[in-house]
């Protein structure tokens, strides 16, 4: 491949677009070690990871509860007919069950939460990137990264995995009561019927791609915002792209995860 | 005597050939300066003709493509980031949109840089630092707002009293004036002379506004193309024949041909 140059004399190494694909994956990663860095040099934002928990986890709340019991209720109504078919209704909780803990619950709060929690980190950052907020933390001699960018991939990644569990809960109370409105089930023998075919690693995997899920967040939505330019434009375009990256990346990890938890089952 | 020397006293601030690029566009090119200890300094300048840039470097904020620049001792682009983390602690820097915290209260935008640069103090000494800087710009009361509450004049102010309340040896000011009303404006210069006189420091005061480089800066230099065309006191500057010198003073003092 022959390099090409543009107008200025600049030399790239296989091509401009290819170059700054390339860069721009280094950056991410050089952004990722700082992460780890810092994360583990002191002092450390106790406080401000606490208070971005809240945040990214109380404040989700409201959004997931209706989601995931929304879930449940359409999932079950939509599975009844074809097991109704075959008279395998009575595996209703079992197949819900399977379905929310393993790929539904994951999944769907994920990608809720790149919409909420991605996009507000993004426009936060961003925002304070064009306002100089950023540059003044830095001139008065503290470190904005470890405050503003380590607390927020912290608490994404602390706090996706009790969202997708509880979403999960919440999800499997809206089947059970479809179900019991219909098969008049007990909720003892719901219980029974869907855990009975969920192990150990469903759950862990769950809780695997929750963490690997938030991670993707809050990098997403931090690598944005910080390096957010050109004004109120910038702003929206960072809160934007941290979005769309963090759910494309999702989709990429879900295949990933399931590939290789499926290869250990 | 190099052209664009401010001077060449013993300094706080010494700049050497700063040269700064961004892309093709050559915002500093040559920029010699010194600033002594005490001395307050306005550099005058168009938009775009890099005045900003140049306290952005000098506090770290940007790096310089050549030349030197040495704060307190320390050239501010060779140090490690530990070193430079304690050098900001004695530089004060206030944002030309003042930069304040919006999430945060002014009581907190205060405590921020306090509670992590002298993590030794108690509650108390905090909340006494906090209402000794509030009272030296005059604005105690507002200790519960949030910035949005605050008017422009009172965001400037206490975008100061966050700088003070880590004790700079350096100030830097960038357009402390700009979109303020004359009153306004003639009390932020007020500040600015007795942040100058009670914590002893040493200020660059980046300013289109001519009253303000008159009543607050001991020198004036003006950075045309990169370099600085004209510095000295407010007077020598300003009763030379220089063309934009003449322009600059005639487009503030209007009224006083």
């Amino acid at each position: 491949m022959k390099a090409e140059t543009d107008n200025n004399g600049k030399k790239y190494l296989f091509s401009k677009s290819l170059d700054t694909v390339f860069l721009a994956v280094n950056n991410v990663f050089k952004f990722i070690g700082l992460i780890f860095k810092e994360a583990f040099t002191a002092p450390f934002e106790w406080k401000e990871i606490i208070n971005q928990c809240f945040n990214v986890g109380f404040k989700s709340l409201p959004l997931v509860s209706l989601t995931g019991f929304i879930i449940g209720i359409v999932f079950t109504k939509q599975s009844r007919p074809s097991l109704s078919t075959f008279g395998a209704s009575s595996w209703l909780p079992s197949l819900i069950s399977i379905a929310i803990i393993r790929a539904l619950a994951p999944l769907v709060t994920a990608l809720i939460a790149a919409g909420k929690v991605g996009s507000n980190i993004g426009a936060e950052l961003g925002s304070m990137k064009v306002t100089e907020q950023i540059d003044a933390m830095e001139v008065s001699a503290t470190n904005p990264f470890k405050y503003l960018v380590v607390t927020r991939v912290m608490a994404t990644t602390f706090m996706m995995p009790v969202l997708v569990l509880y979403s999960g809960l919440v999800g499997m109370l809206g089947s059970f009561m479809n179900i019991h409105q219909n098969e008049q089930t007990s909720f003892a023998a719901f219980i029974k019927n869907a855990f009975s075919t969920i192990s150990f690693l469903d759950i862990n995997s769950s809780i695997f791609k929750a963490v690997c899920y938030g991670f993707t967040i809050g990098v997403a939505g931090c690598y944005q915002g910080y390096y957010a330019e050109n004004g109120t434009q910038g702003v929206g375009k960072a809160a934007n792209t941290a979005v769309v990256v963090a759910m494309f990346l999702i989709f990429i990890e879900e295949m990933i995860i399931v590939q290789f938890v499926n290869s250990i089952r | 005597m190099k052209n664009n020397d401010v001077t060449e006293k013993k300094s706080v601030i010494s700049i050497n050939n700063l040269k700064k690029s961004f892309g093709s566009l050559k915002v500093l090119d040559g920029v010699n300066l010194n600033i002594k200890l005490g001395e307050n300094l306005a550099v005058l300048g168009k938009s775009g003709s890099g005045k900003s840039v140049l306290i952005k470097i000098i506090s770290g904020l940007l790096k310089p493509d050549e030349g030197t620049v040495t704060v307190l001792g320390l050239e501010v682009d060779k140090i490690s980031p530990v070193e430079l983390r304690a050098l900001r602690s004695k530089i004060g820097f206030s944002f030309q949109n003042s930069a304040l915290y919006d999430s945060m209260t002014v009581r907190e935008n205060l405590a921020f840089p306090l509670i992590r640069n002298k993590t030794n103090l108690s509650k108390t000494e905090i909340q006494h630092a906090i209402e000794e800087v509030l009272n030296e710009v005059g604005l105690p009361q507002t200790i519960d707002q949030m910035p949005s509450e605050l008017s422009g004049g009172q965001r400037k102010r206490i975008g100061i009293a966050r700088t003070l309340i880590l004790k700079p040896e350096i100030m830097l000011y960038d357009e402390p004036t700009a979109g303020l009303d004359p009153i306004t404006s003639s009390e932020i210069n007020s500040l600015i002379k007795k942040v100058q006189a009670q914590y002893k420091t040493s200020s660059i005061i980046i300013t289109h506004d001519l009253t303000c480089a008159k009543n607050t800066a001991d020198n004036v230099a003006i950075l045309v193309q990169g370099k600085f065309l004209k510095s000295g006191s407010f007077d020598e500057v300003f009763k030379s024949e220089n063309e934009i010198a003449r322009t600059f003073y005639e487009y503030n003092f209007i009224n006083d041909k």
